[in-house]
């Protein structure tokens, strides 16, 4: 299952974090640090998957933003990494080509289409374009 | 698409976070915020009735100001407020507030849970959609216990409308996880199941996820499952690509559903009906068959999305392990993969290869990979791809190949990531010694670890040598030789001197006809190392000097002046000088006979599982073991379907990355010094722990008790690393958290009366899942055991989420000690072991009863223990400002009574006290003097017990 979703952009600022399992607030922000850390120096000779504590981390870059999922070490990386982007186009759509302001003064709407495509750590839709 | 009208900007947010933006500075930032701060509270204060815009701007604005990281201690009320409007947007930022800003005021969650009973009967799909993400998000348990049976009512009705029923499933899902206990099966569990043949693809996608996690659970309730999921299956991949419409993901039909009907059937064995099975051999084989035409589309996004499928395919054909055809495909398939351009493709290939090697239909078509394999160890820029073929090689070893692998990881080695050596060291050690035909070749193999990364040799790694070579005498010459060769090199690793020490110590008799290896040289080559040694080392090539004085008659006399120079016998290391202080004296006094008794070769050790093999387990569970009948052991047991498909995960190893810190040796306890004893002849001779060189301490403690433990019956004791972190706080309390993951909080609550104790120890669930398998042992000692008895109440082997469960041990002091007490905790969280291992704080001063005395009293006896070896004195610095009331609080949570008015000086504190222990009372006197000045204190203790002395100080001193 998903532990947790992050998007953070170069410099480590945290555009969303939906959380799937309880964390105390030190604990996210140690975990939100440490995931900048670990995905932002790596390279496009990379994998995009990254063992992170007992779980992994599977993310994508696009431009200046990182998005990031962490899951169980024993889940599908492939079928993540497409999750992601899969969630970047639906994005992409509401949004009319998204750029990382949209998320910034739209937070309160990105929370409501995560919880469209992701709930409870599990991928609820993939569709893009039902109205659900 | 979500159906959020998108004309809906809040200008007012939309200023504030122009604002924010463009703050200069961090204090700046932290102005403006309190300044609408103050401005939201005066608004939500007023006297006006705000209008819903307003609420929802102004709640949107704080949620903005806590996401930034700040925190916010109202608003709660207007957000319910909100959430029981009519209108969707307000609605929406309602249920958003109160999913992240979660409250656990009683009236308030009242407040919500109405709301969200309303949203939920409101027959309005949008509302009932964000009153069940509600739930999933928030998870809670007063939410379980008011919707648990709502939910699962809605998910099966039959006029729920399709994306409710999406959120349902998952919501569901999610109280299933936080509190199982409140989300019985029902009548409702044979329609979940049926959801799989929903025509509906979403709904498929989000039922899917529940029944794995409730099959996972009890199999038998879902078996019915196997069947629907195969149709479903079937019906996907025969389908074309445009058949499922939106569904279809650059051309490749609904593959994170496939991917999640493939894991689900990861829970049971291979169907046992035929038709069924050749159904499902047939969808496993058209996937399969897919990864061969050519892509339909050049995106990456159409490859990967078609590769979860077929890894996903090719995790169920090695869960089953019963289909060698696909097995072999399997493999070819993953083969093809080594060598493609995705460094992710050839990634996962290597990752998906380890296990298909622990199977023996496609083990040895994994073999025919290795090549590709080492060159990728070789080129692989990214290191976890190394590492990844690292495991690989290892899991592809066997008889055949070994030499050559071994070779090539050695070679490895040289250039290796710091961050993967030790495993790599580890790896190398036990395929060197699983697969030694000649031991020769194991010997050398393990002198070229120690030569090529000697730091990361583990003391295992060079227990385990030397036990091989005792136990075997076909080697022992050879070995003598081979350590004697590697010693001339002029800077070698110590872990090699610790080595060559002891073999020399042994076996050096049998190059000694060599004149080039004679035995003085032998002496001298090993002389020349000594001082640039570290104590422990020294101190077994002193036991070594003392094997020679035996086997060697002709260099005792070079030898017993080494002994007798000051740097030995004044040596300021009380183990050294020890050492060298008895060995002269047995070399003078014992007669031939006596010392060719003591100084005998060793015996061989019991054959047992190699030590580093636990290690390695433990490091990494990742290991992926070459030993295939223990792995297929593990299938079969799952393929009956009656155990736990996490059994499985196991068996194939893909668990858990280790955290470095757990692998440092720094957190080993540290050797608890042995009191110095008079020497005397007669009971040397008797002492076994004299012809055991590497038993450097007389007292064995917990943890550094060298060969003697590592080999022991109850190697786990020194098998696991002991937490012992939190250790001293204990020392002045008895309650507390002792230990605390991400996942276990450990807690204690003790109380004692004289030399008895009860500790009640109570472990928490910080997850929101169940841990199974619970089980919890105390270790002690040999040595404690006969000290101290602990006899612990036994656990109920599951723990739910978020629960705690108690544990009462029962403790009694029979005499005085030193050691500790070892915690072991173990259950299965997420299909992987977990393993702890924490020092109990049961430590000689608990069994203190103060005793109050006056001043007359007290150092009339002061007096009485006089004798040198019933004080013990220390000076120290201390460690935390001098504080009189702390310091008092800290004398009197150590046991003792604290003596006002008794020494002269104000300064000072004495205590008085009596340890009570089933076969003596020990009386105790202790002082503190304090020096602010020089930031010191000195710690006098006397009693009348000079082993007490020495524990209660060394107890002591720590906590100031």
């Amino acid at each position: 299952m998903i532990r947790f979703i992050l998007i953070q952009n170069r410099a480590g600022k945290t555009r969303l974090a939906k959380w799937y399992m309880q964390f105390d607030d030190d604990e996210k922000q140690k975990l939100i640090e440490e995931v900048h850390a670990v995905v932002t120096v790596r390279d496009a000779k990379h994998t995009n998957f990254v063992e992170f504590r007992n779980f992994k981390i599977i993310y994508r870059r696009y431009a200046g933003l990182y998005f990031c999922i962490c899951v169980d070490v024993t889940d599908n990386n492939l079928a993540y990494l497409e999750g992601i982007h899969n969630f970047v186009e639906v994005l992409n759509e509401y949004f009319h080509n998204v750029c990382e302001l949209d998320l910034v003064f739209n937070f309160y709407k990105v929370y409501t289409v995560v919880d469209e495509m992701f709930l409870a750590g599990e991928i609820r839709e993939t569709s893009q374009t039902k109205d659900s | 698409m979500p159906a959020v009208s998108k004309g809906d900007g809040m200008r007012g947010l939309a200023v504030f976070i122009s604002d924010i933006r463009n703050c200069k500075s961090k204090e700046a930032e932290i102005k403006r915020i309190n300044k609408e701060l103050a401005n939201i509270r005066s608004k939500f204060k007023g006297d006006k009735a705000l209008d819903g815009y307003s609420k929802k701007k102004y709640i949107c604005k704080l949620l903005f100001i806590f996401l930034l990281g700040h925190d916010i201690d109202f608003g709660h009320m207007e957000a319910v407020n909100l959430l029981s409007s009519n209108k969707y947007t307000e609605k929406q930022i309602g249920y958003l507030f109160i999913s992240v800003l979660v409250n656990s005021n009683s009236d308030l969650i009242r407040l919500i849970n109405n709301g969200i009973k309303n949203d939920l009967s409101s027959r309005n799909p949008t509302f009932m959609n964000l009153a069940l993400h509600c739930i999933a998000n928030v998870g809670s348990r007063e939410m379980a216990e008011a919707f648990a049976s709502e939910v699962p009512r809605i998910l099966v009705a039959g006029d729920t409308v399709d994306s409710v029923k999406q959120s349902a499933a998952l919501c569901l899902l999610r109280l299933n996880r936080t509190s199982p206990d409140l989300v019985p099966m029902g009548e409702w569990t044979a329609r979940v199941v049926h959801l799989l043949n929903d025509q509906h693809l979403g709904v498929v996608t989000a039922a899917t996820s529940l029944i794995t996690t409730l099959a996972l659970k009890s199999p038998d309730d879902f078996k019915t499952s196997v069947s629907l999921a195969i149709a479903r299956l079937s019906r996907i991949v025969t389908s074309a690509s445009i058949d499922l419409q939106d569904y279809t993901y650059y051309f490749v039909a609904a593959p994170w559903l496939s991917v999640k009907l493939l894991r689900l059937l990861q829970c049971y064995p291979p169907p046992e009906d035929a038709a069924l099975r050749s159904r499902l051999t047939e969808c496993l084989e058209t996937i399969l068959n897919k990864a061969q035409e050519p892509p339909k589309s050049k995106k990456v996004q159409h490859s990967n999305a078609k590769n979860a499928v077929l890894f996903e395919a090719i995790a169920l054909i090695i869960h089953h392990d019963s289909e060698p055809t696909l097995l072999v495909r399997a493999c070819n398939q993953l083969g093809q993969f080594l060598q493609h351009r995705e460094t992710n493709l050839r990634y996962l290939a290597l990752e998906s290869m380890c296990t298909l090697a622990s199977s023996e239909f496609s083990h040895e078509a994994v073999k025919t990979h290795m090549e590709t394999v080492i060159n990728a160890l070789k080129t692989e820029r990214d290191v976890s791809v190394r590492q990844r073929a690292v495991d690989l090689l290892y899991a592809m070893c066997d008889r055949s190949n070994a030499k050559q692998i071994v070779a090539e990881m050695l070679s490895y080695l040289e250039t290796a990531d710091y961050s993967i050596r030790e495993e790599i060291v580890l790896k190398v050690a036990i395929l060197a010694e699983k697969y030694a035909v000649d031991y020769t070749w194991y010997v050398d193999t393990i002198l070229n670890l120690i030569r090529i990364a000697g730091d990361y040799v583990s003391e295992e790694v060079w227990y385990r040598v030397i036990q091989i070579v005792i136990n075997r005498d076909d080697v022992q010459g050879y070995a003598a030789k081979t350590v004697f060769e590697a010693l001339q090199a002029p800077a070698c690793h110590e872990n090699l001197v610790k080595v060559g020490g002891y073999i020399l110590g042994e076996f050096g008799n049998l190059i000694a006809g060599d004149s080039r290896s004679s035995p003085l040289v032998q002496f001298n080559l090993l002389h020349s190392k000594f001082h640039l040694c570290s104590v422990p080392t020294r101190a077994l090539l002193l036991s070594a000097y003392i094997k020679f004085i035996n086997l060697f008659p002709e260099i005792k006399a070079t030898i017993q002046d080494v002994l007798r120079s000051d740097s030995q016998l004044r040596n300021a290391d009380v183990e050294l000088q020890q050492r060298a202080v008895e060995y002269l004296r047995l070399s003078c006094i014992a007669s031939t006979d006596i010392l060719a008794t003591v100084l005998e070769e060793m015996p061989p050790f019991p054959e047992r599982e190699s030590s580093i093999l636990a290690k390695l387990k433990r490091k990494k569970g990742r290991g992926n073991l070459p030993d295939i009948d223990e792995a297929r052991k593990n299938v079969n047991v799952n393929g009956n379907g009656n155990s736990e498909p996490s059994d499985k995960i196991e068996a194939t190893n893909k668990s858990s990355p280790p955290l470095v810190a757990d692998l440092l040796p720094t957190n080993r306890p540290r050797p608890v010094s042995s009191s110095t004893f008079m020497f005397s002849p007669g009971s040397t001779v008797s002492s076994p722990s004299f012809t055991d060189l590497l038993n450097l301490n007389s007292t064995p403690s917990a943890g550094n008790t060298l060969l003697v433990d590592v080999f022991s019956d109850n190697s786990t004791f020194s098998a696991t690393e002991v937490s012992e972190e939190n250790f001293a706080r204990f020392i002045c309390k008895n309650n507390g958290v002792i230990y605390e993951n991400q996942l276990l909080q450990i807690g204690l609550k003790s109380e004692y009366r004289q030399n008895l104790g009860r500790m009640y120890v109570f472990y928490g669930n910080k997850t929101s899942t169940q841990f199974l398998n619970f089980s919890t042992s105390v270790t002690s000692t040999d040595i404690l055991r006969t000290q101290l008895n602990i006899h612990a109440k036994t656990v109920d082997p599951v723990i739910e989420g978020g629960a705690q469960v108690q544990q009462i041990l029962n403790i009694e002091c029979l005499s005085g000690f030193t050691d500790t007490p070892v915690l072991n905790v173990q259950f299965r969280y997420g299909g992987m072991m977990q393993n702890i291992s924490l020092k109990l704080p049961v430590m000689l001063n608990k069994f203190f009863q103060p005793t109050e005395m006056s001043s007359q009293d007290f150092f009339q006896r002061w007096k009485q223990l006089g004798a040198p070896q019933q004080e013990v004195q220390k000076i120290f610095k201390s460690k935390h400002p001098m504080d009189a009331e702390v310091t008092k609080a800290k004398i009197i949570g150590f046991g003792v009574a604290l003596l006002e008015g008794v020494d002269p000086n104000q300064e000072n504190f004495v205590g008085a006290g009596v340890i009570h222990t089933k076969s003596i009372q020990v009386g105790c006197l202790l002082r503190l003097e304090p020096n602010v000045q020089a930031q010191m204190y000195r710690l006098t203790l006397r009693t009348s017990k000079d082993s007490v002395s020495q524990r209660l100080c060394d107890l002591l001193s720590e906590q100031f």
